[in-house]
């Protein structure tokens, strides 16, 4: 064998060993997406969507666990946006220096923080202190969760605004105020729109930090100062029950969050892609 | 980009527009603006300043009373009240050394498919599929873990191993015993499958980068595809693809529900990976439930999250400062 020969069937392998390992990843998205689907659906019925969870035996649904969700992660959402969207909009139209440097730096830290510590967090916080695990404090560990991400989006995104906006803004007059509301903000609306909706979908999914916040409730329950139940956090209890029924239940909700966070994550692509080059 | 310094639109200019009262009025909302701003970039710092201080203050009683030999202590008693680190801090370790270990040559293989062999038109959708299998919720993982993979690895994979690995001395060790399906290899695997996608992400965009014009030169005298990914692409990202690990590992440590479910939970250390173990974020999520407020046990957890804290701090902060040395302008 030549030594272009030998240098050939090296290429050739390597290249045989990358396509096998891309081919294994999809693979594997394709099961764990048919393992979620298929036992979600069968298990998925009406009642799912209109019972509240019930205790073993009696049937039930998952309706509660389904609002205690949508309402968490909504009061996080609408406390991190603003102060995600001001810290953003700090580091991209101020930012300069120590100080600027440290809260990107900082960000970045709370960006890929354990979330289970964020539980911690907020449990010493809120929890030990009110005495009470409530849906409240389930809301401010997800808003510690959405922040970073908000903070990001937003950064990056006005630093893609042409500085020329900027300045025809300043040169007819309009205060800082007025450039960043009413011209970068909208400017940079898609990508930071698609940030917060990737940040919706990474609060969805989170199990940990809820566990010690919001902790899980049986019935229904609106009162954000009470336990209020979550899709996560019942799968996580329904999953490692003894109760067939139950485990069923678990693999419903876990249907119902994954493609709620995918279509979340396929979203957030459409509302970017008539920008084309923005990300 | 242009920086805007606070003087930057004319005062004279301003003032011959509007009158006297709303240009005040302006410059107040103006002012309160800024403030809005600054405060939010503030409250950034506070947030993680407090999680500190309240991880700390939280576990500073078992700090107390048990030393700095909470650390290296490998007993977790709640009965007799003694608590210690070592067996979580070893499960946390170690899970996520063997998830690296799976998981770095896998995401450099897929991201040399999809940035040099995949044909063009199959790039973007195989690249979304990678991204949405990283956009999974870990309790997914944790779930198709727990009912489809750890059958498989008590019934297969395990027994497959031990045959293959247990004649050699010492290698053969960590293969041996019950293949109970749950354990340290399996929290791994998991592991291995859920940061795969994240790592191939960013290495994709690490490979991306590379000046065409250093891929071209190589190309030009001859080189094949594998020799230019080798000899060009990875030494020239090669900071960024630490980077991009570090990152990997640091989600690895902290991860929570995809090993709850698959490391089987015991306070022991043995020398087989198919034994049960605990990391610190398994313990802490397992036992909180029995933890009652003001508890030896929650400062134990609490001292836990403070350690976890800080090996993830130092991970991220070395995998930032790799990843992105100057982000400013």
């Amino acid at each position: 064998m030549t030594r272009l020969e030998r240098r050939l069937l090296t290429d050739r392998f390597i290249k045989v060993v990358a396509t096998s390992l891309a081919v294994l990843a999809i693979v594997l998205l394709a099961w764990i997406l048919w393992t979620v689907f298929y036992r979600g659906l069968t298990a998925l019925s009406f009642s799912v969507f209109t019972m509240p969870t019930e205790s073993p035996g009696r049937g039930g649904g998952l309706a509660n666990a389904i609002v205690g969700s949508l309402i968490q992660v909504l009061v996080g959402l609408v406390i991190a946006t603003p102060v995600g969207l001001f810290a953003g909009t700090y580091l991209s139209e101020l930012g300069r220096g120590r100080f600027a440097d440290a809260v990107r730096f900082i960000n970045d830290v709370l960006l890929s923080a354990p979330s289970i510590l964020i539980g911690l967090f907020v449990y010493e916080l809120l929890v030990k202190s009110t005495g009470a695990f409530s849906g409240f404090a389930g809301s401010i560990a997800l808003a510690v969760l959405i922040l970073p991400v908000v903070v990001r989006a937003t950064e990056d995104m006005l630093r893609l605004v042409p500085g020329s906006l900027r300045e025809a803004a300043f040169a007819l007059g309009a205060t800082r105020a007025q450039v960043v509301t009413s011209v970068l903000w909208r400017a940079a609306r898609a990508g930071i729109v698609t940030g917060i909706l990737l940040a919706v979908a990474r609060a969805a999914g989170e199990t940990a930090p809820l566990l010690f916040t919001s902790l899980g409730n049986l019935s229904w329950s609106f009162d954000m100062s009470k336990p209020m139940a979550s899709l996560p956090v019942t799968i996580y209890q329904y999953a490692g029950s003894p109760f067939d029924e139950w485990v069923a239940l678990a693999w419903a909700g876990a249907f119902l969050i994954t493609v709620g966070v995918l279509f979340l994550n396929i979203l957030s692509r459409v509302v970017l892609a008539p920008r084309g080059k923005a990300s | 980009m242009t920086a805007i310094s606070p003087n930057s639109a004319p005062p004279g200019v301003t003032t011959s527009l509007h009158q006297g009262a709303s240009q005040t009025s302006k410059q107040v909302k103006d002012k309160l603006f800024h403030y809005g701003l600054v405060g939010a970039a503030t409250l950034v710092l506070i947030i993680l300043g407090a999680i500190i201080v309240m991880l700390f203050k939280g576990g500073l009683p078992a700090l107390e009373t048990f030393g700095l030999g909470f650390f290296f202590s490998t007993e977790w008693n709640p009965v007799t009240e003694e608590y210690g680190a070592g067996v979580m801090l070893y499960g946390t370790l170690i899970t996520s050394v063997i998830a690296m270990i799976l998981a770095f040559p896998a995401s450099l293989g897929i991201a040399l498919f999809l940035t040099e062999v995949a044909p063009q038109s199959l790039r973007r959708p195989i690249g979304t599929a990678v991204q949405l299998l990283a956009a999974v919720p870990s309790i997914i993982y944790g779930m198709w873990g727990f009912f489809i993979v750890v059958p498989l690895m008590s019934g297969w994979v395990q027994p497959f191993l031990t045959t293959i690995f247990g004649p050699i001395p010492l290698i053969g060790e960590l293969f041996s015993g019950a293949p109970a399906g749950t354990g340290i290899l399996t929290a791994g695997l998991i592991l291995a499958l859920m940061i795969m996608p994240f790592i191939t992400a960013m290495f994709v965009e690490i490979f991306v980068s590379v000046p065409p014009v250093l891929k071209e030169a190589a190309y030009g005298v001859g080189a094949t595809t594998s020799e230019v990914f080798r000899a060009v692409t990875v030494p020239y990202g090669r900071t960024a693809i630490v980077g991009a690990v570090m990152l990997g590992l640091g989600r690895a440590l902290g991860e929570t529900m995809a090993v709850t479910f698959v490391i089987g939970n015991a306070n022991r250390i043995k020398s087989t990976l198919y034994a049960p173990g605990a990391s610190i974020a398994s313990t802490i999520a397992n036992e909180f439930p029995e933890a009652g407020p003001g508890s030896m046990k929650l400062h134990a957890l609490l001292e836990l999250g403070l350690a976890l804290f800080i090996i993830s701090f130092l991970v991220l902060a070395l995998a930032r400062f790799l990843v992105r040395p100057r982000m400013g302008d």
